[in-house]
């Protein structure tokens, strides 16, 4: 599982593009958003936390399909298929490279876009802990819709029509949990459910992506 | 005989070709009935006036949007556990009249609210929920129209269809949390024990839901049987082309 994984990190360090290229979307979307809302400290203050889980939200969208697209092309899926390693294994251990390239960073960068906007003093802790809590099931989830869709030609835009319903409730939880502690109620209970959906996540969706991995490898 | 018998394609085109028309028939009656009932029989109400009459169109097809998806679920469970093909086309045959459903839901729901709340969408936990719905069922048919091999697009609904279920739930739990709203409790008693609509406007409503159910089985029934069909006729252009180049 390790030697997996550390595979697929150093591909995704030493293909480009893929690693640095969430994080360049995450500032850009950020820096866009004044310009589309006018750049008023209040406005923008209010909608800081839902635009930073909503750019983190895309920014792990956009390098999804090649959680399992560059295994697929180049034929090494099946053999990976066909190693000790069973299926699920293959599919936490994806999600968690996956995450340890977009998810992790952007939990790291996302104080410093919070400048950006205003964010308000006291949500910086609840924004890091809420991205740390909640981006790993965004990992997971986008497992998922990449196994479904892996054989596919042009997957890539079924695949965030698939993928983005499943991320509303993490959204939701993710994004009210930044927003109370912002208003300075502290978002305990929202943080709390967001590890909820995480740890579910977790545990469960790796099965269903394994079983899709398998039908796609028929 | 069993039950199971039925999920042979064969004997199900046979056993529901003669039973169509009668539920179709029954269907549009109980829609027609009780619509008419409802739009002109009904006294209007104190505080919302004519607008309530919507309430016909509304809540039947609100709970066949739900109850549409439960049913691929079902199928779709089905299919995974003893790979009957009938059951993953009922499934696949559903999503669109599921859709089709959720749409009128809304945009009833939206000409409702207009006059009664002065809105047209407001972003409640109900509506929000149903939203999200939709977008599943989109996700559910593009992805089955994505995929050529029929088996494998049938096993990868089916898994979609088992997920998407626990995340609608946990939306629908997610966005009450997230926002409360507008959108008044629910009219059918069985949620409630208590009765919230009298009774001069629950019959007709009753029966519109009972036309409703008829309609969405109804379609069903008729979409499943055409695409046992599709499937048929291609299984036979597929060997036809075969033979033709074993010949050549």
């Amino acid at each position: 599982m390790i030697a997996l994984l550390v595979r697929d990190l150093r591909l995704a360090v030493r293909a480009g593009g893929g690693f640095g290229l969430g994080l360049a979307f995450f500032l850009i979307l950020v820096v866009l958003v004044p310009f589309g809302v006018g750049a008023e400290v209040g406005v923008l203050r209010a909608i800081a936390p839902g635009i930073l889980w909503v750019g983190a939200l895309l920014a792990s969208l956009l390098s999804l399909d090649r959680i399992f697209a560059l295994d697929w092309e180049d034929g090494a899926l099946p053999l990976i298929a066909t190693s000790p390693l069973p299926l699920e294994g293959v599919a936490l251990v994806k999600a968690l490279a996956h995450w340890l390239t977009t998810g992790l960073p952007l939990t790291l960068v996302a104080p410093v876009l919070g400048v950006l906007l205003n964010l308000a003093p006291s949500a910086y802790g609840w924004l890091v802990l809420a991205l740390a809590i909640g981006t790993p099931a965004l990992s997971v989830i986008g497992t998922f819709g990449a196994a479904l869709t892996v054989g596919l030609k042009r997957g890539g835009l079924l695949l965030s029509l698939l993928v983005l319903p499943l991320y509303v409730p993490t959204l939701i939880y993710g994004a009210e949990a930044v927003r109370r502690g912002a208003e300075g109620q502290g978002g305990g209970a929202a943080l709390a459910l967001l590890a909820a959906i995480t740890l579910g996540s977790v545990a469960l969706l790796p099965f269903a992506s394994a079983a899709a991995l398998r039908v796609n490898l028929r | 005989m069993s039950l199971w018998d039925y999920a042979n394609p064969k004997k199900f085109v046979e056993t529901t070709t003669p039973l169509l028309p009668w539920i179709g028939g029954a269907a549009v009656g109980l829609v027609v009935l009780s619509l008419v009932w409802g739009f002109f029989f009904t006294p209007e109400a104190e505080r919302f006036g004519s607008t309530v009459k919507i309430l016909y169109v509304h809540v039947p097809s609100a709970l066949m949007a739900i109850n549409a998806w439960l049913m691929m679920l079902v199928a779709s469970l089905i299919w995974l556990v003893r790979r009957h093909h009938v059951s993953a086309l009922a499934a696949k045959a559903a999503a669109p009249v599921g859709v089709a459903m959720t749409v009128i839901a809304l945009a009833t729901g939206a000409i409702w609210g207009q006059p009664t709340w002065g809105t047209w969408w407001v972003w409640d936990p109900r509506l929000t929920s149903f939203l999200i719905l939709f977008l599943f069922y989109l996700g559910y048919i593009a992805l089955w129209e994505a995929i050529e091999d029929p088996d494998a697009a049938a096993d990868l609904t089916s898994v979609l269809c088992m997920v998407g279920s626990v995340f609608a739930i946990l939306s629908r739990y997610a966005v009450r949390f997230w926002n409360q709203g507008l959108h008044q409790g629910t009219s059918v008693p069985m949620a409630t024990g208590g009765r919230t609509v009298s009774d001069v406007y629950f019959v007709p409503l009753l029966l519109a839901m009972a036309g409703f159910v008829l309609l969405f089985v109804w379609l069903v029934l008729l979409r499943t049987t055409a695409e046992i069909r599709v499937r048929r006729t291609s299984a036979l252009a597929t060997r036809a082309r075969r033979a033709a180049e074993a010949r050549s």
